[in-house]
Order: C-alpha cells, then sequence, then structure tokens
C-alpha cells in the first residue's frame, strides 16, 4: 500500500476536532460537529468542504480538443471559453476509468478534475492513450488544493468573506482571477444539490481561504460525511458506487453526458449499442416502507431471487425516509414495482422510485 | 467525555447489563453513542426469541454505519423497547435510559465474564 496523503488543510481539520479517516488514499476528515448538523447547514446556510484530495491534470497543445474528446464522453467541439463539462472516462468495454469535470480555459488548454482514489490510474489511462495527438499532459495534483463552498448562502460567502465577485458565473462556468498574486480558479460547480462554488490554487492560497471562511463564524467546517449524504438525495453519482469499471454510465443512467453523435471516443461501440439496445440492467431509486437503513452492497429481491444489489443507501437527512441507489434487472424498473432489500436476516419491503430523491436548488 | 454508570455490567462491545431480580436490561453505552453519532433505526429482535452470550441480536443504524448488537448474557427476550421504533433518537439522548431488550437469564454466572464501570472507563479510555 501507497502510504496514506495528507492535504494542505490537514492540520486545520485536526485542530477543528475532526474525526479523520482514509478516502482515496488520503487522510479525511469525515466529521466535525457532526453529519447531520453540517449536512443541514449545505442545505439551509453554507458549509465549505477541503476537496483537495481531488487530482488536476492540464492538457494543453495543439491536439488538445481532439485528445480530451477522444477519452471522454462528452463533447468540448468549439465549446467556448469558461465552460465545465461533466463525463466519464471509458475503458473501450464501457466500464468507466472514472468520471471527471473537464475546465475549457482556452483554445486547446483543458483542465481535468478527477476523482483522489483513481488519481494514479487516471494519469496512467491518460498517458498510455496520448499516441498520435500533439499535447502536453501535466499531472498537477500536488501543486493545487480545492475547497468547496456550498449552500444557498455560498454566493454571499464567496463575495463578502472572501472578496472574490463571483455572483455573475453561471451553472458550470468558471473564470480564472488574480488573487493576491496568484493565478486561481473559481467555478460555479459542486456535489451537493445546493448552489456553490469550487476554487482551485496553491497550497497558500487554499490555507488563506479556509482560515477567512471559519474565522468568519458564517461558514459551517463540512466533511466527506455530509458530502456523500448531499450528493446522494440528489441522485449525483460516486465512482465506486453507482459508477465503476463494471458499470457503465448508460447502466448508471448518464446517458446524456455520453455523445455517441460524436465522432470517436474510446468506449463508443458499445455505448452507441447500448444506447440502441438498452441494457440488461439500471439504476434506480428505491424507497422503503420502513426505517431500515439499506447499505451499499445489500441484495434486492423480487419473485423470490436476486435483481440488483443497493450502490448507495442512507437513511436520508433532508426527506427522513430510507432511501437508496441501486443497481437492478431492467425487468424491474418500472417506478412503483415493488421490491424487497435484504437487510441482515431480514426482507424489507420497498418500492421503486426516481433517483432524485431531494430536489437540486442550482442558480442557473 | 462518556458517561459509566455504577452498578451495570458493560461488554466489550459496548453493551451494557442492568440486572434485575432475574432478569436483565440490555442496551447500547453513552460510548457507544457517541461513536455511532445520530441513530436512525433501531432492528428489534422478537420477544421469546432465545439469545446466547456473544451472538448478535438486532442492530443500531446511524447515518454512517450499521452496528450489530452483540448480546453480553444468554437467556429469552422479555420485552423490547418499542419506543425504539419510533423514536430511535432517544439512545443519543439518554443511552442508558434507552435499554433495547429485557432478557430472563439463563446463566446468571455470565455476568462474571463482564466488566464493571471501572474496568469499562478503562477500557474506553484506551
Amino acid at each position: 500500500m501507497a502510504e496514506i496523503k495528507r492535504t494542505c488543510l490537514y492540520d486545520k481539520h485536526v485542530a477543528l476536532g475532526a474525526l479523520i479517516s482514509p478516502f482515496g488514499g488520503f487522510d479525511m476528515p469525515i466529521q466535525y460537529s457532526g453529519i447531520v448538523p453540517e449536512h443541514n447547514a449545505v442545505r439551509n446556510d453554507c458549509g465549505v468542504f477541503d476537496v483537495s484530495h481531488m487530482g488536476e491534470v492540464s492538457v494543453t497543445g495543439p491536439d488538445a480538443e481532439k485528445y480530451v474528446n477522444h477519452i471522454f464522453t462528452n463533447d468540448v467541439t468549439g465549446a467556448p471559453n469558461g465552460k465545465i463539462f461533466y463525463g466519464i472516462m471509458l475503458y473501450p468495454n464501457g466500464g468507466a476509468v472514472d468520471d471527471l469535470l473537464v475546465y475549457k480555459r482556452g483554445e486547446n488548454d483543458f483542465f481535468l478534475v478527477i476523482n483522489a482514489a483513481n488519481i494514479d490510474k487516471d494519469v496512467d489511462w491518460m498517458r498510455q492513450h496520448t499516441t498520435g495527438f500533439d499535447i502536453n499532459l501535466v499531472h498537477e495534483s500536488e501543486q493545487y488544493g480545492e475547497v468547496a463552498v456550498q449552500g444557498p448562502l455560498a454566493e454571499s460567502a464567496v463575495e463578502e468573506i472572501l472578496n472574490i465577485p463571483c455572483a455573475e458565473l453561471a451553472f458550470y462556468t468558471f473564470k480564472q482571477l488574480e488573487y493576491e498574486g496568484e493565478k486561481i480558479i473559481i467555478s460555479r460547480t459542486g456535489y451537493t444539490g445546493e448552489d456553490g462554488f469550487e476554487l482551485y490554487g496553491s497550497h497558500k492560497f487554499i490555507n488563506k481561504v479556509w482560515d477567512l471562511l471559519i474565522d468568519s463564524h458564517k461558514v459551517v467546517p463540512c466533511g466527506l460525511g455530509c458530502r456523500d449524504t448531499l450528493r446522494f438525495e440528489v441522485g449525483l453519482p460516486l465512482y465506486g458506487d453507482e459508477l465503476s469499471q463494471d458499470i457503465t454510465p448508460i447502466e448508471a443512467g448518464l446517458g446524456s453526458f455520453v455523445k455517441t453523435e460524436k465522432e470517436e471516443f474510446i468506449g463508443k461501440d458499445v455505448m452507441v449499442k447500448q444506447k440502441e439496445e438498452g441494457v440488461q440492467r439500471k439504476l434506480v431509486g428505491i424507497e422503503l416502507v420502513d426505517k431500515a437503513v439499506p447499505r451499499h452492497g445489500y441484495e434486492i429481491v423480487a419473485d423470490d431471487k436476486k435483481i440488483g444489489e443497493v450502490t448507495t443507501g442512507y437513511h436520508a437527512i433532508s426527506i427522513d425516509k430510507s432511501v437508496a441507489l441501486a443497481l437492478i434487472d431492467v425487468k424491474y424498473t418500472k417506478l412503483g414495482t415493488p421490491v424487497k432489500v435484504h437487510i441482515r436476516k431480514k426482507f424489507f419491503d420497498a418500492v421503486v422510485t426516481k433517483k432524485r430523491f431531494y430536489k437540486k436548488s442550482y442558480k442557473k | 467525555m462518556s458517561k459509566v454508570i455504577e452498578g451495570l455490567f458493560y461488554a466489550e462491545s459496548h453493551e451494557f447489563v442492568k440486572v434485575e431480580g432475574d432478569s436483565a436490561f440490555i442496551g447500547i453505552t453513552d460510548y457507544a453513542q457517541n461513536q455511532l453519532g445520530n441513530v436512525v433505526y433501531v432492528d428489534l429482535p422478537e420477544v421469546g426469541d432465545e439469545i446466547a452470550a456473544g451472538e448478535e441480536f438486532g442492530a443500531v443504524e446511524s447515518v454512517k454505519a450499521a452496528s450489530d448488537l452483540i448480546s453480553p448474557i444468554s437467556g429469552t427476550i422479555e420485552a423490547i423497547n418499542e419506543t425504539l421504533e419510533d423514536k430511535p433518537e432517544s439512545i443519543n439522548k439518554d443511552a442508558f435510559a434507552s435499554w433495547i431488550i429485557q432478557v430472563k437469564l439463563s446463566d446468571k454466572s455470565e455476568l462474571s465474564n463482564l466488566m464493571d464501570a471501572a474496568a469499562y472507563t478503562k477500557f474506553i479510555e484506551e
């Protein structure tokens, strides 16, 4: 095992009394005051997350756009500068290498943000597929820290506490600006279903931003515990749960981010086939009648046989119901289909629902 | 600091046993509820079930995780705390008052395998 890493804010998490656990190769704060109060802070006010464990890769050069389109399911062709794309990097068989954000900084100048647990695998994969492309691919995870400021009050927090103008940024766009002599990135993105921003910069910048926000007492420090409950409630996928090398984006319900009309990309043949012919299993929402909590890997049963598994489940904080995302046999995916969830020794009644348990409140 | 009450018996898996005559009330300790965080569900067994020391008899679910309940003693379940079905969070408010099952003890000598308050206090400090 590789040595466990720490983000540039690690000492601050310890000082705040965070519960720290390994995630994606990093010792990360899971919670400070508790998952429930932190979750509610993001839904109702504003919270800040250290997400410096995320990886960053720069792709520049004459073939950068062509290359990104080759390894990525979304289509960045001719996009305006400042636009962000969500999409997936696929194996030829349609399984996911990772899901990522692509920031278009300029003509043939892209900034890719990847999952912490997949950094080494992703960078290897990217480097293996540069042949024939005139590009410069630079792995920059070590240089960057990242924080996410999330919640209905995020805009005023960033503008008033950090003094960074952001009100004009539209959802899934970003800008680069000078902050105390350094170039930083701010985007209107997040992973909570609420309005919010993500800021990228040097470790020094990230420490400064963190201190300003925490010392204001208007922004609550939030750990990865509530990051997961928040993203789950609005049906956002997590690589390793809803998406993996064994789960394709079509199965995960992410077909709108797979542009099969594009000329080519790795995995295109399988994506075209799955879009045309359909898939054998699909990601759905499941709502339990009882309060028992469905968790990753628990079996979904119907007609006395296993029809799938829970990918993520919680007693969801914002709706006070036990719900799950589950990958199940496509024959049972119609809304309202009764199924059972195997939890320990018992089988609990449940029904198939939409994947979104709580309404997103993005500022478009 | 987690609360520990004198006069109860404690298991390494953080259940407490409060003996009254021939029966005992079993629940999870204040330390355990602190570790778990917000309790959202208690998976209760049935009245009349036989349980054996060291065996799982249910689970306490928090937002984070499910934690098995291990019986520190053997016996027959005489009662379950039905208030936990609607108010699982009462375990967070007062763990020692929120007993989970009442058991008719089949072998009182098993109690000697458990810790007293002083030993448990030391155990959770380590």
